[in-house]
């Protein structure tokens, strides 16, 4: 604004920065858990995750391996190997023999143990004990270890929720369940609310506003007072709890909201084109296949993102109308309630949990960003 | 039947089933019932055109009132009977059963709270993102970035949240933020300028804000004027409930911040968060926050482009400056779009329920209306409570409700 009139504003530097705080306050969240999901059990309870990026240093307690182990090499007695598992790529940077003192030794010295053994370690973990005389006891001696080990993240939580078939708390089959309830309530609502919309917007006939006003009111109607009449209908007609009663509970659930944005968006629509194909002798069917159709594109897709966000996103109507007592139909919500609950401290099960279902929804709304501001701006009543 | 199958002869049956209804029975309508043919043929066609209307709003009208509207009679029904009784009517006994069980004031308290403080916070977060974000280069981004959790699930945004609140015994490295953060303050200055100053200062802030909001409603009362000349007969309880509504947050506020100052706080202590009374209603209500935030934001900004730039450009050249503009110019005219933004938000609020169910379950004092309903209709089976409850969430909603309809009525004339 202040370039208007063309001088350069003071607080440019400071809109800035309070930008930059503000972005980074509302992706953290999201971010801690993204890369919760790709650390292993053990990382995530011994450091926040805003420690995974940075190399991290522990102190740890291994044994080398037990006495009879050892093989007699020019007459001294050796027992060798590494204190880390394979593959770890962890450095030493110091170590001791003693609860007492942990970092006595630098990587490459030797010390002596007590057995009477001089025991050398490495900074790659690797080690080597050698002794006069035969090693006895059964355990292996005991080295303290201050090890610094590069980020480490891994796939294993995700192969564990979506690919472990033996995993009956996998994510995958709440994954198609999910998927089965939104498709069909996301198509359907669209086609019946699009002639309604039609209909309310082109067409003249008594009761009309009546109609319109009735479709803005029900538009805040709180959902929850449909749960139990609608509940004892569906048992009382044999439709149950399941798939078909879901379908049909959200398609009337967004029902309002889809009739309400495309009845304002078609409303807008010249009034030429429709006059012109009726003077052509088009009739209402033809003008709203051929015509509304068309045009209407961009409200059809903010209406379709919105529903589909929605039922998506669903946990109330999913567990009133379809989850029933087997679990069979459980969608990713409701698992993920459920896991809180069962395994509300194993954070690389509810974070992986929680990232496969956010990840559609992410991606739709970041591929079709444009359709949903512009529904936002045309469904919030003004 | 594989539920993936059933699921596309649905979408087949159901998309195919609409278009054919609409296709056939338009056809009959022309064709069978009303043929533009013979002696008849205006009348038909004008009768053709009463009745086509309806043949493209049927579906849509049977599915409103069938899930729509019915339910709200039949909810009222079932809130004056007596389910164990074979539906006896019962009159308000179950209203009364309800008013006598402290959850329910409970989840009262709790709600008119969230009713205040989300809408609040979530519009002016909102407003202050959409104003910064228009005049930097990399705004879209930016918006982008906060719109966000628009998209997340409020169960994603609850294990989100229980991530950043997780709490860890004293000895163990915390895995929360919240308590990392919290651990790192020791009661020094430090603390004392973080957790006491600044709350303190922006309690401080909004109890000024509720003064001017007490001053402006009763202002021409006092001096009377000319102002009042042509008020409608409503202004006057307006003007009361907002006086009286500020006056108590006023009180509240400055409550606060005398708690804020003197209260003792466990330094060093790991805090399990949502088991704090009270506070723990914040903490879950900061997770509706970071949600609808975005919200707030896209619809004010789109507002604020719209503002016409001569306005401003002519506040410049009077010498305002940024805030002046912001305040005086800007944020005036888009009041209507602010009421809307805020209205919105407060139906999202009435309606929460998962975020409180996954994250609490109405435990350590944080029940609300929703949660408590869904309490009493599936866990204790009570559809007549559940039902009376479902009832107060319509009452409060219907003020919105009558507001919206008055408005659209308005706008189509």
């Amino acid at each position: 604004m202040s370039s208007i009139a063309g001088t350069k504003s003071r607080l440019t530097w400071a809109v800035q920065i309070s930008v930059v705080v503000l972005v980074a306050l509302w992706v953290f969240p999201t971010v801690g858990l993204f890369v919760s999901s790709f650390r292993t059990a053990d990382q995530i309870t011994s450091s926040g995750w805003w420690a995974a990026m940075a190399p991290s240093e522990r102190n740890d307690t291994f044994r080398t391996a037990a006495p009879d182990t050892q093989v007699q090499e020019n007459g001294v007695w050796v027992i060798q190997g590494n204190l880390f598992e394979a593959g770890s790529e962890a450095t030493i940077s110091s170590w001791g023999t003693s609860s007492r003192d942990i970092s006595a030794y630098q990587p490459g010295q030797t010390a002596e143990t007590r057995g009477g053994g001089r025991l050398t370690v490495q900074a790659d973990g690797a080690y080597r004990m050698e002794s006069d005389e035969e090693f006895s006891g059964r355990r292996g001696q005991r080295v303290f270890v201050t090890a610094t080990s590069p980020p480490e993240f891994t796939l294993e939580n995700y192969n564990n929720m979506l690919f472990d078939p033996s995993n009956r708390e996998g994510m995958t089959r709440a994954f198609f369940n999910t998927l089965t309830v939104v498709i069909p309530a996301t198509i359907i609502p669209i086609v019946i609310a699009a002639f309604a919309a039609y209909a309310l917007a082109w067409m003249e006939f008594p009761g009309r506003a009546l109609l319109i006003a009735a479709v803005v009111g029900l538009l805040v109607v709180p959902l929850q007072l449909a749960l139990i009449p609608l509940l004892k209908l569906h048992l009382a007609v044999g439709i149950g709890k399941g798939y078909l009663g879901v379908w049909l509970a959200h398609t009337a659930f967004g029902m309002p909201l889809a009739i309400y944005l495309l009845r304002n968006y078609m409303v807008g629509l010249p009034r030429d084109i429709i006059e012109n194909a009726k003077v052509d002798g088009a009739t209402d069917f033809q003008i709203f296949v051929k015509i509304i159709i068309p045009l209407s594109f961009p409200a059809l897709a903010s209406f379709a993102i919105f529903q589909f966000l929605w039922t998506w996103n669903d946990l109330l109507v999913a567990m009133v109308f379809l989850i029933d007592a087997t679990g069979e139909t459980t969608v990713m919500t409701k698992q993920i309630v459920e896991l809180l609950g069962t395994r509300g401290g194993n954070w690389e099960i509810l974070a992986t949990a929680a990232f496969v279902s956010i990840l559609v929804p992410l991606i739709v709304f970041f591929a079709l960003q444009r359709y949903l501001v512009r529904g936002l701006l045309a469904g919030s009543v003004k | 039947m594989n539920p993936a199958l059933q699921g596309l002869i649905t979408i087949i049956l159901g998309v195919g089933g609409c278009i054919g209804y609409f296709y056939l029975s338009n056809q009959f309508l022309d064709k069978v019932l009303f043929p533009a043919r013979g002696k008849d043929a205006g009348r038909n066609i004008n009768r053709a055109n009463m009745i086509r209307p309806w043949l493209f709003l049927f579906p849509a009208v049977f599915a409103l009132g069938l899930y729509l509207g019915y339910p709200v009679i039949e909810t009222l029904r079932l809130s004056l009977t007596d389910r164990s009784a074979d539906g006896a009517f019962v009159g308000l006994a179950n209203y009364s059963q309800m008013a006598s069980e402290p959850k329910f004031w409970e989840a009262m308290r709790n709600n008119m709270l969230w009713l205040i403080v989300v809408p609040a916070v979530s519009t002016a977060f909102g407003l202050l993102t959409a104003q910064l974000t228009d005049r930097i280069a990399w705004g879209n981004v930016a918006k982008s970035f906060i719109f966000m959790p628009m998209a997340i699930s409020f169960v994603g945004a609850s294990v989100i949240f229980k991530l950043i609140y997780d709490t860890r015994a004293a000895d163990l490295e915390q895995i929360g933020v919240l308590n990392a953060v919290w651990l790192s303050f020791d009661g020094g200055l430090g603390s004392f300028l973080f957790l006491r100053l600044t709350p303190a200062l922006i309690l401080l802030a909004f109890a000024g804000f509720m003064v001017y909001g007490i001053y402006i409603s009763v202002k021409p009362y006092i001096w009377s004027g000319n102002e009042r000349r042509g008020d409608a007969w409503w202004t006057f309880p307006l003007r009361a409930v907002v006086a009286l509504g500020s006056a108590w947050l006023l009180w509240l506020s400055v409550w606060s911040i005398v708690s804020v100052m003197t209260g003792t706080l466990p330094y060093g202590e790991p805090q399990t968060w949502l088991t704090v009374p009270f506070w723990n209603n914040f903490f879950l209500m900061a997770v509706l926050i970071w949600i609808q935030t975005g919200f707030a934001m896209v619809i004010l900004s789109a507002a604020l482009r719209g503002i016409p730039e001569e306005t401003i450009e002519a506040a410049i050249l009077d010498g305002a400056n940024a805030f002046q503009i912001f305040f005086k110019i800007k944020v005036p005219q888009i009041m209507g779009t602010i009421v809307v933004v805020w209205t919105t938000i407060t139906l999202v609020v009435l309606k929460v329920f998962d975020i409180v169910f996954a994250m609490t379950n109405g435990q350590w004092e944080t029940q609300v209306l929703a949660n408590y309903m869904y309490d009493k209709l599936f866990r204790a089976n009570d559809w007549g409570v559940g039902s009376a409850s479902a009832i107060v969430i319509m009452l409060l909603v219907m003020p919105i409700l009558v507001w919206n309809v008055y408005n659209a009525r308005k706008e189509m004339r």
